[in-house]
């Protein structure tokens, strides 16, 4: 697989360097309206974390703000997790931190001491492609594939969710087995937003890795 | 983000010490407070991070009832096979709100404490009594589609968000707090939250520094639990209005309200007259609402949602 700390000149980092040409003719404009600290502000503080990612043991220092999503895009370069929304709406940045799933965006990395976090990089390679991701692209389950990640991850954590016997909204008997259905998959990926539509596809991918599962 | 300093709490009284200090503010799950954060609308200097306190149980209480910590994840606490068999209302409430990833980071004592989803609260650019006192309310005259109808103020018309919470008023649960000076309260879940009146930016009774430690549910009290909650999709929205519902076989039974004022509505008075059905029942409960040509339609949509629950309860009883 692709070492994503020594990966030659990628697409985003040409976006980064294109971005930044923009930027410099603007300064005054950026200037006046970025949000900088306040004159209140105590100033950037520096703390330090240690975590699991994808396997290997990670230790930054971070500036308290740090969102896990910006440590593992930014500081790790694992640009895979993406961003979309950056207020937990739209699910893009989900990850599996323990195995759960959360939303990156909303928590911040130095409250992840000691976690292990999967990301989409950590499912499979290229090589050798974990079953959703497979199944994604046999049933063609994106148009343009931001969500992608998200909707992948956040799938891996469905169906464990499921084995592990927890009720959603639309589950019928709290104390029953859950039956695995279109309407239980639509409600647990609810988290999930597709702006190209692919939901029907999704939920394709996502019923027959399922019933290999079971 | 404005900077902030950071600290692990390692005691539950060390905790409310610290949140003493003026600019300090808890974080458990951080799903409300960090998008807070974001968009300036909270500014803390210090972050107090409760997660390690040992307050992630449920366990059985002597008198038959649960004591939830307030760790607890919402999708752990919905998932709890006593909860799910005892206090399905709860599981049901808890289901019904937010994504699979935000229950297992939002907490119980979060979930209590998020901050309401006015879009004018959120839009910095506008006035708000509950961000900034005393600049006025945008909603009031504004699009108040989602807002109160009842419990509101010339200050603000906003509503409480959880879906939990109602489940919690239904059940009569009781908030259990740590405070600085080391005493602990117990807080009936109908004193917890304030009505905004003058004072909007004021949402509970919960003073600067006290903790909350948990939430105790009495024994359980059977009967058929109903929570409807009816939202402009089917899943991952807030409620227009919702039914949390208790129904016992004679039909009587408890009912609170969602999505209607700012804080959980119940009126125990109200409950007398479940047996004589919705539109009674509904009368008593949204006495003196008032509304905006905006949210008038939530007067008939209780109406409507509480007949349905309350046939849906007569169906399971059959």
């Amino acid at each position: 697989m692709h070492d994503p700390h020594t990966a030659d000149m990628k697409r985003r980092d040409f976006l980064v360097s294109s971005g930044a040409a923009v930027a410099a003719t603007m300064v005054p404009l950026s200037a006046s309206a970025s949000a900088q600290p306040a004159a209140t502000d105590a100033g950037p503080a520096p703390h330090q974390v240690s975590f699991t990612i994808n396997g290997q043991q990670e230790a930054l220092v971070l500036d308290t703000r740090t969102t896990l999503l910006d440590a593992l895009r930014e500081h790790l370069q694992l640009t895979g997790t993406k961003k979309g929304c950056d207020h937990g709406q739209c699910g893009a940045c989900t990850v599996l931190v323990n195995g759960r799933r959360i939303n990156s965006c909303l928590s911040l990395a130095v409250m992840h001491e000691g976690d292990s976090v999967t990301t989409i990089e950590g499912l499979g390679t290229p090589q050798s492609l974990h079953p959703l991701q497979a199944a994604f692209i046999k049933h063609d389950g994106y148009q343009c594939g931001y969500c992608t990640p998200g909707q992948i991850c956040s799938a891996v954590a469905v169906l464990a969710e499921v084995k592990a016997g927890v009720p959603s909204h639309v589950t019928a008997d709290l104390d029953a087995p859950v039956r695995l259905t279109a309407g239980e998959l639509r409600e647990r990926m609810s988290g999930n937003l597709c702006r190209c539509g692919a939901y029907s596809n999704i939920v394709d991918a996502i019923t027959e890795v399922a019933g290999s599962a079971a | 983000m404005r900077a902030f300093t950071y600290e692990r709490a390692q005691s539950i009284a060390g905790a409310a010490l610290a949140g003493c200090r003026p600019g300090a503010k808890f974080i458990a799950g951080g799903t409300n407070l960090l998008d807070l954060m974001k968009l300036d609308i909270e500014t803390p200097s210090h972050l107090i991070d409760v997660n390690g306190l040992g307050l992630d149980r449920i366990e059985a209480t002597p008198d038959g009832g649960l004591h939830v910590g307030a760790l607890v994840r919402n999708a752990d606490l919905a998932s709890d096979t006593r909860v799910r068999r005892d206090y399905a209302l709860l599981s049901r409430a808890l289901l019904a709100g937010a994504s699979g990833q935000l229950r297992n980071k939002a907490t119980t004592a979060g979930n209590l404490l998020q901050r309401t989803r006015c879009p004018y609260f959120y839009d910095t650019n506008l006035p708000c009594n509950k961000r900034q006192p005393g600049s006025g309310c945008a909603a009031i005259g504004g699009f108040s589609r989602n807002h109160a109808v009842l419990g509101a103020s010339d200050a603000c018309i906003a509503t409480h968000p959880s879906d939990m919470a109602v489940a919690m008023r239904a059940l009569d649960a009781t908030v259990t707090t740590m405070r600085a000076d080391g005493a602990g309260r117990r807080i009936p879940i109908a004193d917890f939250y304030t009505l905004p009146g003058n004072t909007p930016q004021r949402e509970t009774v919960i003073e600067p520094g006290e903790l909350i430690t948990g939430v105790t549910l009495p024994k359980p009290v059977g009967g058929i639990h109903i929570y409807q909650k009816v939202r402009d999709r089917a899943s991952y929205a807030f409620a227009l209005v919702s039914v949390g519902a208790i129904v016992q076989a004679d039909g009587s039974g408890r009912i609170a309200l969602g999505g209607v004022a700012a804080r959980p509505w119940r009126i125990e008075a109200a409950e007398a007259a479940m047996p004589q059905g919705a539109q009674a029942v509904t009368a008593l409960l949204m006495a003196g609402a008032r509304t905006t040509p905006d949210n008038a339609y939530k007067i008939t949509l209780v109406g409507r949602t509480i007949k349905a629950v309350l046939d849906q309860a007569r169906k399971e009883t059959a």
